[in-house]
């Protein structure tokens, strides 16, 4: 039994480290750090990690493959976008499309150059993130006269990416955010003992019921926490909807789809999935092509959020992608990682990052602190992984 | 005879779980060669990890007496100072390095902070000398041969200063002659007073070479065989191995019947990929009936696998000609996805390489090239998916805790047993099965034969690519004999003798010279 609460320890170190770190941030902010709008901040601060890392980790998967070129896009295609939408007065779902249909363009050719000209991906994306970073400042500035384009009068865009879903004054009680809080408990408890059932049903090892109740009521503490704390300061951050639905799109996609199993396969033996039949070019060409689209949808919870486009957006965001995933355990050679693994890795970083805002550490501070955090979190890793292999 | 050079006595050693290795003895006189034999996971390589220091003095019980002093060595290089030196079976070289930095890698010549090329690459050439290479040390490892990869290492151990040289498995990737020349090397070592330990499957060098044979069997040493007081059969080896007796080595297919003709491959010619002038295949012409073990046998390097792979959607090779028919009808395969869906599998000699994802569970493994057996519109029927790796664990007897279990932990016959899972769930009608018996031990090999004989029983046909005579003749009904890319010679399986097949090889080579 001992041993049973050892791997249940193991397997969800990270969540475990997720919770003493906020526990700590608490404690040193004085209960700060559990005010409602620091719930708020956590969500809105970091979506546009959550949905970068989600992108990263498919690329990731297929054999530690990155793209560097993320962040730059982000400020490019933001700076386009509010050329369109600011300056050229263009409808918000016209933009909307463009801007889409140029991250798939980009998307595609880099895929190709990755995929079937074989270029190294972080070469091609190094490329990417020089080059979009330079075009992002050149068009703002051929724009503006201060480097940066307002977007705060394109209500329609505004809502669509930020803001709050029925919002409400902050301290007041947000109803919808609290009966959307308790619908998605009762959904994750149905689900979690529904796919236990099914499992003793036919047979299949099972997790025990206590486990199971033990999972549940954690599961519901937390969502309920979050609803509450949501609901007190103003309602559901619209970019959280955006963030939940990519986020479940995703696990679906890793755990249960074919497409989704062969990026795990061509991260291990891409040379064992390709004489199994498997076209190994077309799941890097998507790799890349989904990272883009991703980075296109980022580009607009980013630019809404600071209701402008400015040539500083996006920097250094390919790397908090990167360490998000490498913090939530997907490797860094590819083959292994989930989604779930990921969202626990930024909720870390985003975790540490607002604690140490709030504590008034110094921005450099912050990243030293940051870079100690990845570290620590591969070494544990591969020590984690080595002890297994020696069992 | 001479003195007992070294000693293991009582050698224990466990692993969280599992007692790899339960009292083991083991005593080696000097000047002899000593084979160690036994199934996989029986312990040998454990024993030669505890003897050369991989696993450190302290993390096992017994002791090491060599020379007459008990040795604690703590990491391999102490052992190494003695004189005990391993090769292992997966070559340790650089490819982009030459042979003299590879021989000395570690151990550089010269000063300490300057390494003197001189020196390195002309003793390097001494030593290579010794081995009977005539190549110089300047040649990069890249460009040599696996068989003279094979001496390099025998002479990088020669010069560590080598008295006791231990050979994990040293022929396991060289054809005939080259392993026959490594044999008659040690044999050649022994007159000048080395002593070796040789690990290996292939019985029929260890009754060539050995003076001493100690046979492990799960984890203990079951009995230590003298060579030189009565004549060793191999039958008797393998009885001490697998514990009990082996009647029939193959075992007997009848009453199946012979239908058809399955595969049929005209005019097949295949260029090297990147010396695209160099012709790998050669107009190879041959067909598979219904139910029928057809096997390929030819040395190293033949082209077998090139064919096979060649054939399978494009796999290998440039400048593919020819034709192929399956079931009577033409097929033209551009890619694995369309050589799998018109009912063809390779199960490819490197389950390691390009066979199996080793990081992945056996279910993932044996679903991979049939995804959509086992999902609806790409959407993944886990409890499928999981009782069909279940159903064929079980019906090829694969000894798993449970299909979740990573291929990569499985001994090498049941890693193979996955392999065929994996190719047997495609349903194919015609399965190339190149070398499926490399590596894996007496007892698995039996099994996969049964699973050949199951195969052929129920309508399908069997291309078996071979580099064991035994095997070929035992398992085929008919063979092709293949060398420098060309079928030079096909026999039903009742007439085919080592002596004629070897005859054959050796003909065609010296006829080849002459046209």
């Amino acid at each position: 039994m001992a041993k049973n609460y050892m791997d249940v320890l193991k397997k969800n170190a990270m969540l475990i480290v997720l919770v003493l770190v906020f526990i700590f941030f608490t404690v040193m902010t004085g209960g700060q750090m559990f005010q409602p709008l620091q719930f708020n901040a956590l969500i809105t601060q970091n979506a546009y990690v959550f949905i970068l890392a989600t992108g990263m980790l498919m690329c990731m998967l297929t054999g530690g493959n990155i793209d560097l070129s993320c962040g730059s896009f982000v400020c490019f295609l933001g700076s386009v976008g509010a050329v369109m939408l600011a300056v050229k007065n263009m409808s918000t779902g016209l933009s909307i499309a463009l801007m889409i249909l140029i991250g798939v363009v980009y998307g595609g050719v880099l895929g190709f150059l990755i995929a079937y000209v074989n270029v190294p991906p972080w070469i091609a994306t190094l490329a990417g993130f020089l080059a979009f970073r330079g075009l992002g400042t050149a068009i703002l500035s051929n724009n503006s006269t201060t480097g940066s384009i307002s977007l705060s009068n394109n209500e329609g865009y505004m809502a669509l990416f930020s803001g709050k879903l029925f919002g409400t004054p902050v301290g007041q009680l947000n109803i919808t955010c609290i009966i959307v809080g308790i619908v998605a408990a009762v959904v994750v408890v149905i689900l979690n003992f529904t796919t236990r059932a099914r499992k003793l049903s036919k047979g299949y090892e099972a997790d025990s019921a206590s486990s199971v109740i033990i999972k549940s009521v954690l599961a519901v503490a937390v969502i309920m926490l979050f609803a509450y704390k949501l609901a007190l300061s103003g309602g559901i951050p619209t970019v959280l909807v955006w963030v939940v639905a990519i986020v479940l799109i995703y696990s679906f996609i890793t755990s249960k789809t074919t497409t989704g199993r062969y990026f795990y396969t061509i991260g291990d033996n891409a040379e064992t999935t390709r004489l199994s039949g498997v076209d190994t070019k077309l799941i890097m060409f998507l790799a890349y092509l989904n990272m883009a689209v991703l980075t296109a949808i980022t580009t607009f919870l980013v630019t809404s959020r600071f209701q402008a486009a400015n040539s500083t957006a996006g920097t250094y965001y390919e790397m908090d992608a990167i360490a998000a995933c490498v913090v939530g355990g997907v490797s860094a050679y590819g083959g292994s990682g989930t989604v779930f693994g990921m969202v626990v890795g930024a909720t870390l970083i985003g975790v540490i990052n607002l604690g140490m805002s709030l504590m008034g550490v110094n921005a450099d501070w912050q990243k030293i602190v940051k870079g100690m955090v990845l570290l620590a979190a591969v070494v544990f890793d591969i020590l984690a992984a080595r002890k297994n292999a020696t069992k | 005879m001479g003195k007992t050079i070294l000693e293991m006595k009582n050698i224990t050693k466990t692993f969280p779980g599992v007692k790899a290795l339960d009292n083991v003895n083991l005593k080696v006189e000097e000047g002899e060669i000593h084979a160690l034999v036994g199934e996989n996971g029986a312990g040998k390589s454990t024993l030669m990890n505890v003897l050369s220091g991989i696993y450190p003095y302290g993390t096992y019980e017994g002791d090491i007496i060599y020379n007459g002093e008990v040795c604690q060595f703590q990491k391999i290089k102490d052992s190494e100072e003695k004189g005990i030196v391993i090769i292992h079976q997966e070559l340790a070289l650089v490819p982009q390095m030459t042979i003299g930095e590879n021989m000395f890698l570690g151990n550089e010549r010269g000063t300490k902070n300057a390494i003197n090329w001189n020196e390195t690459y002309g003793e390097a050439d001494k030593y290579l000398k010794m081995v009977g290479l005539s190549e110089t040390s300047r040649v990069l490892i890249k460009d040599i041969g696996t068989g003279k990869q094979q001496l390099v290492e025998i002479a990088k151990a020669l010069a560590k200063n080598a008295k006791l040289l231990i050979l994990d498995e040293p022929t396991s990737s060289l054809n005939e002659t080259d392993s026959r020349a490594l044999l008659d090397l040690m044999l050649e070592f022994k007159k000048k007073g080395m002593t070796m330990i040789i690990i290996t499957h292939k019985l029929n060098e260890v009754v060539y070479v050995a003076d001493k044979i100690t046979v492990v069997r799960d984890g203990s040493t079951v009995e230590t065989l003298d060579c030189h007081e009565t004549e060793i059969s191999e039958d008797r080896i393998i009885k001490g191995m697998v514990g009990r007796e082996i009647t029939d080595r193959f075992p007997k297919r009848s009453g199946v019947k012979i239908g058809d003709i399955n595969l049929e491959v005209k005019d097949w010619t295949v260029h090297h990929p990147l010396y695209t002038e160099r012709v790998v295949v050669d107009k190879v012409n041959f067909n598979v009936k219904k139910g029928e073990v057809v096997g390929i046998y030819g040395l190293m390097g033949a082209g077998r696998t090139e064919l096979a792979m060649s054939m399978f959607g494009k796999s290998y090779g440039t400048d593919i000609s020819g034709t192929m028919k399956i079931n009577g009808k033409e097929v033209n395969l551009k890619t694995p996805r369309e050589a799998i869906d018109e009912k063809l599998a390779y199960v490819t000699e490197d389950r390691k390489g390009n066979g199996l994802v080793l990081g992945k569970s056996i279910k993932i493994n044996t679903s991979l090239a049939n995804m959509a057996g086992v999902s609806d519109r790409g959407v993944i029927d886990t409890d499928k998916e999981y009782n069909v790796a279940a159903e064929y664990a079980e019906k090829l007897k694969t000894k798993t805790p449970s299909v979740e279990q990573l291929v990569g932990n499985l001994s090498g016959g049941n890693q193979q047993k996955v392999l065929l899972a994996k190719w047997m769930f495609t349903d194919p009608d015609v399965l190339i099965l190149d070398e499926p018996t490399r590596g894996i031990d007496v007892g698995a090999k039996y099994e996969i034969y049964c699973i050949i004989n199951d195969l052929v029983a129920s309508g399908k046909s069997v291309v078996m690519i071979s580099s064991e005579l035994p095997e070929t003749i035992g398992m085929s009904d008919r063979i092709y004999v293949m060398n420098e890319g060309k079928f030079i010679a096909e026999m039903p399986a009742s007439e085919a003798t080592q002596e004629n097949i070897m005859a054959a090889i050796i003909q065609s080579a010296g006829g080849g010279d002459k046209s």
